[in-house]
C-alpha cells in the first residue's frame, strides 16, 4: 500500500488544528481531507471510503464521543484516533473502551505523532492485507481442480458440499491416484474452517514410533534426540482440518490414541504432562477395505464407527471414462502454462487411445502420462507418437523379437515405479502384489525405482 | 531570472549563506538572493506556549514575494510550533512557494552543549533542501540517508546526508 492509498480525515472544529495536521500529513503523502464538525464528517464518510479518521473530542453539536459511535456504524473497520485536550483525558479512555484506536493530547510531540499515525497505518495494511488473504482464500476452489461431467463424479461433488457445511468426520475411500485428497480439501476449502490450516499426514509412510511424534508432537528430550520441543500435526490443525491419508494402515496402537483424542478433544505431547486443547475436523481416506479390516480383527470397530459418519467413494477413472478428455484437457491446459509451451489440445486418435485405456494408476497416472507427453510434444497438438513411451508399438516380428514374459514383466514394473515416483507401496497396490513381491521383483531386474534414479 | 531567495528573521546570515546557495544550487539548479521581505515576528509569538507560530510567519513570506522568486525560504532563530505539535524544524507548502526554518533546534546550544557552527550549518542546510523539495512537490522519503527523510529530533537530521537518493533526484527532476 502506497501512502496516498491511505485516506486519512481529520475531524476539528479549530480550522488551524485542522489545517496543521492536513499539511503534515501530506507531507508523508496521504491522502488527506478534513471536515468542520460532525456533520461534515458524516458526509463525506458516507461518501467514500476512509481508513482513518482523527476526531476532536470536544465540538459544538456531536462530540466525538458520538461521532466515533456513528463511524464505527458506518464502518467498524475505520481506525478512529481521538484528540483531546489534558482535561478530557477520562473521556479518551472511554473512547479507547468504544474502539479507539489510540489518543493524542494536544500539544503532541512530533516523534509520537509520527510514530502513532505510523501504527494505525500498519494496522490499516494489516487489516486490508488478512481481507485480501480472505478473498484469495473464498476465491480458491480446489472443487474447480476436480474435473468432470459424469454422473459418478457430480455426484461425489455434491456430496462434498453437503459435507462441507458440517463438522462431520469424512472417510474418502479410492483407490490410489483417484484424487482422495483433492476431495478433502474441497471439503475444507468450502467448510467454515477455510481460513484455517488443513494437515495432511500420510499415516502409510510413517513408522508406529514416528507417526505418534508427528501426530501429537514432542517435548524436548522425550526420546533420544529429541532435541527441542516440536508441535504435532494435531496442534497444527487446531480450529482446521486434519488430512489422515491411508488411515488403514495405522497399528492398533496408534487406532486407541487416535479414538481417545477423538473422542475427548485432548492429547499431550509425548514425553510432556500437560493436556492440550484441540478443536478440529478429520477427514480420512483409505484404499484398503475398512469393513473387512474390522471383520478381520485389524481394524478397530469402535474407531470404524466413530470415523465412518459420511463417506464419500471416489469412482476409478476406469469407470468415469466420460470424464478422460476433460481431464486430458484440464492437464494440457496446466502444463503448457507451467512448462511455457503452446500445446493447445490433443489428436483424436491420441484421445481415443487415452479413453480405451484401463488407468490402473487413475488420475495420476493419466497426469504424468500428460506430463511426459508434454515434455516431447512438438506443436500445438499432443499426438499419438508424443505418447510412444507409453503405447509402444509393438511390431509382431518373428519369435527372435518378439520380448519374453520376464522382459515385459521388467518394463512394466518399471512403467508403474516412474509413475508412482518410486512409492513402492503404491506400485504395489496398482500392481496387485505384496510389497515383499515388489522388492523381490526390483532386486531381481535390478530396476530404479523413480526417475530421479534414472541415469540421465 | 529566476532565483530561490533565502530570507533571513532575526539572524545573522553570513555565517552560513555561502554553503546554502551552493547546496540550493547543486540540488536544484537555482542561483539564490537575499530577500528583504517586512516580517512581524512578534505577532506570531503565542504567550502560553512561549514560542513562534511557524504557519503565521509562513504565511507573512508568501503574501509578497518578490517578483522574480521561484521560491522563498524564511530562516529563523526562534523556537517555532504548529497548533497540534509541541515543535517543528521547519514548515513547508507541499507544492508551495514557501517555507520556514528554525535554527533554535538545531543548534547545539539548546541540548545544553558547547556551540558548533560547522555541525549547525549541516543542519541547516539539509533542513533548507528538505523543505525546498516538498515546495518543489516532493513527499517523505522512507530511504536513511535521504535529506528527504523525516525527521522529528535532531540526531535524525544528523543521520541523514545533504543529497537525495536516487528516486528522490529523479522525481525531482520531473517537478523541476
Amino acid at each position: 500500500m502506497k501512502p496516498s492509498d491511505i485516506k486519512i480525515l481529520i475531524v476539528d472544529d479549530e480550522a488551524s488544528i485542522r489545517d496543521a495536521l492536513s499539511q503534515w500529513f501530506e507531507l508523508d503523502g496521504y491522502n488527506v481531507s478534513s471536515a468542520e464538525d460532525a456533520n461534515a464528517a458524516l458526509l463525506k464518510l458516507q461518501q467514500e471510503p476512509w481508513d482513518i479518521v482523527m476526531l476532536d473530542i470536544k465540538m459544538p453539536g456531536i462530540d466525538g464521543l458520538e461521532l466515533q459511535r456513528r463511524i464505527k456504524k458506518i464502518d467498524k473497520n475505520i481506525i478512529t484516533i481521538m484528540i483531546t485536550a489534558f482535561a478530557s483525558v477520562e473521556t479518551s479512555i472511554q473512547a479507547l473502551k468504544e474502539g479507539a484506536f489510540d489518543y493524542i493530547v494536544k500539544p503532541v510531540d512530533p516523534d509520537d505523532m509520527s510514530h502513532l499515525i505510523r501504527n494505525a497505518v500498519e494496522q490499516r495494511r494489516l487489516m486490508y492485507e488478512n481481507s485480501q488473504l480472505r478473498q484469495h482464500i473464498d476465491d480458491i476452489s480446489y472443487s474447480d481442480e476436480i474435473i468432470g461431467e459424469s454422473t459418478e463424479i457430480k455426484k461425489v461433488l455434491e456430496k462434498v458440499l453437503e459435507v462441507s457445511q458440517t463438522d462431520s468426520t469424512v472417510i474418502i475411500k479410492g483407490e490410489n491416484g483417484s484424487g482422495k485428497e483433492l476431495i478433502a480439501r474441497a471439503i475444507h476449502s468450502q467448510s467454515n474452517r477455510k481460513y484455517f490450516p488443513i494437515i495432511t499426514i500420510n499415516c502409510g509412510a510413517y513408522s508406529d514410533g514416528l507417526l505418534e511424534s508427528e501426530l501429537f508432537g514432542h517435548e524436548k528430550g522425550a526420546f533420544p534426540g529429541a532435541l527441542y520441543r516440536r508441535q504435532g500435526r494435531l496442534e497444527m490443525a487446531d480450529k482446521g482440518t486434519i488430512f489422515l491419508d491411508e488411515i488403514g494402515q495405522i497399528s492398533e496402537k496408534m487406532q486407541a490414541d487416535i479414538l481417545r483424542v477423538l473422542d475427548t478433544r485432548q492429547f499431550s505431547r509425548l514425553g510432556g504432562d500437560k493436556k492440550i486443547d484441540v478443536d478440529f475436523r478429520i477427514i480420512c481416506s483409505t484404499t484398503h477395505d475398512l469393513e473387512r479390516a474390522v471383520q478381520e480383527g485389524s481394524f478397530r470397530e469402535d474407531l470404524y464407527y466413530r470415523l465412518n459418519v459420511v463417506t464419500i467413494s471416489i469412482p476409478p477413472l476406469r469407470e468415469r471414462k466420460l470424464d478422460i478428455p476433460a481431464l486430458a484437457r484440464f492437464f494440457i491446459k496446466k502444463y503448457s502454462q507451467s512448462m511455457n509451451k503452446n500445446v493447445l489440445d490433443i489428436s483424436q486418435d491420441t484421445l481415443d487411445m487415452l479413453v480405451e485405456y484401463n488407468w490402473p494408476g487413475n488420475i495420476r497416472e493419466l497426469r504424468n502420462v500428460i506430463e511426459r507427453a508434454m515434455v516431447v510434444a512438438k506443436g500445438n497438438l499432443v499426438e499419438l507418437d508424443d505418447l510412444s513411451f507409453f503405447f509402444p508399438v509393438v511390431e509382431m516380428g518373428s519369435e527372435e523379437t518378439l520380448p519374453s514374459l520376464d522382459e515385459v514383466e521388467k518394463i512394466h514394473i518399471q512403467k508403474v515405479l516412474e509413475l508412482t515416483n518410486g512409492n513402492i507401496a503404491q506400485a504395489a497396490g496398482i500392481l496387485k502384489v505384496s510389497r515383499l513381491t515388489m522388492y523381490n521383483k526390483i532386486e531381481k531386474y535390478q530396476l530404479k525405482k523413480s526417475r530421479n534414479d534414472l541415469p540421465r | 531570472m529566476p532565483y530561490i531567495y533565502i530570507q533571513p528573521i532575526k539572524t545573522d546570515h553570513s555565517l552560513w549563506i555561502d554553503d546554502l546557495e551552493k547546496s540550493v544550487y547543486s540540488v536544484f539548479g537555482y542561483h539564490t538572493k537575499v530577500a528583504n521581505l517586512d516580517i512581524n515576528l512578534e505577532k506570531t509569538f503565542d504567550q502560553a506556549r512561549h514560542q513562534y507560530n511557524s504557519s503565521q510567519i509562513l504565511l507573512q513570506i508568501i503574501s509578497r514575494p518578490p517578483a522574480d522568486a521561484v521560491k522563498v525560504v524564511g530562516v529563523v532563530n526562534v523556537d517555532l510550533f504548529i497548533p497540534i505539535l509541541t515543535f517543528v524544524f521547519g514548515e513547508a507548502q507541499l507544492r508551495g512557494i514557501g517555507s520556514v526554518i528554525a535554527l533554535h533546534r538545531l543548534n547545539n546550544i539548546f541540548y545544553g552543549l558547547s556551540e558548533d557552527r560547522g555541525l549547525l550549518k549541516k543542519r541547516l542546510v539539509k533542513e533548507a533542501i528538505h523543505e525546498l523539495g516538498h515546495n518543489f512537490g516532493l513527499i517523505h522519503c522512507n530511504n536513511q540517508s535521504c535529506v528527504m527523510r523525516s525527521s522529528t529530533y535532531v540526531e535524525e537530521v544528523d543521520q541523514k546526508s545533504e543529497e537525495m537518493c536516487s528516486r528522490c533526484q529523479e522525481l525531482l527532476r520531473g517537478l523541476l
